[in-house]
């Protein structure tokens, strides 16, 4: 069955079983194999991506259900060599090891600061009708669980979200 | 995954028509059913998508309440800030559930509907009357930490895993559908979850091809809004026993208090007689143990989940602490 999408900018038209996930899409039929196919069980975030500026896991969601949305991969940060200011802060604080929960925790961190912006509370939130989150270490704990790292990097992913996050 | 005919459904009345046959499934944030059909646990024959039929809003009610479309996406209700100013618990409920990618896509409808997490379901080599009637309960004997100690069966132990139903449960929150002849019903929270008795396969009240519009929740009553929730991670992981509640205290005294469970219930647990004997008693943790004590006459551990018994009642005493204070 066919369904059109705009990925990272550029209108596509696929032709699919209606069982490939998003995930699969975008990895084997366009070719952008950035998200990576983790757990395929929604539970590492490894395939991470943003459809309509909102994070999802690609692997939980049929690509036929994303008929007219944008959908954005790790692909699109990148400008002409120039690094999206997260890839940069996470080359700078060492937010990775292996390297293939980064793509996932990158567009995780891109989403999450858009619900920051917004003024969306997490669950460690104190006062939940604050219209402006503080973004503590905490708060960034919190709010990248969905986002696993078997190398255990944590401490260096939060540094570099930390520091681009209280950029904004 | 199984081979399925997929259809997109532009109106809920269209949904729910094209759904009326066996072997059909609703599909909106498909977080919990798409997980379920790669391991072959549900195998539709065609999957409604539910995505574009609206109903993806919050409205306030004429009573002071709010009308919460099916499609309203966890992260989005929880956000609202109505349901933050008024509906506290609510918004801290489905804040402690799943992680931020999930609450994105998963709804309010398909909250409620989400299957359970015992193991053995999950496994289709293992037996699971859930699964396959008939063929036994695995986790009777098996590992059962996660399970139910409250409105099990011989034939299933297994926990209804929400967090954001048990926070709707306490706050009598009623359930708008849609058949496919197009007649439409409302479903007290209480009344839509099933419990196993013979029959754990059958989880809700709902017929065939019978669609959840929306989810209403009657003014917020008075008192301190709680959810206190105990699992084995810090953040992204389902409840050991969980509580909604809301308790107004006055004069030391309790007024009203109403409390739901989760995590220790086959479905979301409320029990609105031991409430009742609450009324007037002193604010004091001896109170709070005679309640759990009440919710837990019936209790029944298989093991692992022994623990859930103190352990309710040791929560269900902080969470009366804590609205007292």
């Amino acid at each position: 069955m066919k369904v059109s999408m705009t990925v990272n900018g550029r209108a596509e038209t696929v032709d699919l079983d209606p069982r490939v996930t998003l995930l699969d899409s975008l990895r084997e039929t366009l070719g952008l194999t950035g998200s990576k196919k983790g757990c395929d069980h929604g539970q590492c975030g490894a395939c991470t991506v943003l459809v309509n500026g909102r994070r999802i896991n690609a692997c939980l969601s049929l690509a036929v259900m994303h008929e007219g949305d944008e959908i954005t991969t790790i692909e699109d940060f990148e400008d002409d060599g120039v690094l999206h200011e997260l890839q940069a802060a996470f080359v700078e604080h060492d937010g990775f090891q292996c390297g293939y929960c980064t793509p996932g925790q990158i567009c995780s961190a891109v989403g999450m600061l858009s619900e920051v912006a917004a003024g969306m509370p997490s669950h460690v939130t104190v006062a939940l009708a604050d219209e402006q989150v503080a973004l503590t270490n905490e708060e960034i704990r919190e709010r990248m669980s969905g986002n696993l790292c078997r190398c255990a990097a944590y401490p260096n992913i939060v540094a570099a979200i930390a520091q681009v996050g209280r950029a904004q | 995954m199984r081979a399925f005919v997929y259809v997109r459904a532009a109106g809920a009345e269209t949904a729910a028509g094209e759904a009326r046959d066996a072997g059909a499934k609703f599909i909106a944030g498909g977080t919990n059913l798409l997980d379920l059909m790669k391991l072959q646990v549900e195998t539709p024959e065609k999957l409604v998508d539910v995505n574009r039929v609206g109903l993806d809003r919050i409205e306030d009610t004429p009573e002071g309440g709010l009308r919460i479309g099916a499609l309203v996406r966890n992260s989005d209700l929880a956000a609202d800030m109505r349901v933050r100013t008024r509906y506290e618990v609510l918004s801290r409920a489905l804040l402690s559930g799943a992680s931020a990618q999930l609450r994105n896509k998963a709804t309010t409808a398909g909250n409620l509907l989400q299957r359970t997490r015992c193991y053995y379901f999950y496994d289709t080599a293992l037996p699971c009357n859930k699964r396959q009637p008939g063929s036994g309960c695995a986790a009777l004997e098996g590992f059962n930490r996660v399970h139910a100690i409250l409105g099990v069966s011989g034939q299933c132990i297994a926990s209804h895993p929400s967090d954001m139903a048990v926070a709707m449960r306490v706050l009598d929150a009623e359930v708008e559908t849609l058949a496919p002849d197009g007649e439409r019903r409302k479903i007290p929270l209480a009344e839509l979850h099933r419990l196993p008795d013979d029959t754990p396969h059958i989880e809700n009240t709902l017929a065939q091809g019978e669609l959840i519009t929306a989810v209403t929740l009657p003014p917020a009553p008075a008192g301190r809004q709680i959810y206190r929730k105990v699992r084995d991670r810090a953040s992204y992981a389902f409840a050991l026993v969980s509580v909604a509640a809301i308790i107004d205290v006055r004069h030391d005294a309790v007024r009203r208090a109403r409390v739901a469970f989760g995590g220790i219930g086959a479905k979301p647990w409320r029990d609105e007689v031991a409430e009742a004997a609450l009324e007037g008693a002193p604010a004091t943790g001896k109170t709070a143990d005679d309640f759990a004590g009440r919710i837990l006459a019936d209790a029944v551990g298989h093991g692992g989940n022994d623990f859930k018994i103190p352990l309710t009642r040791r929560i269900a005493r902080a969470v009366f602490e804590q609205a007292g204070a």
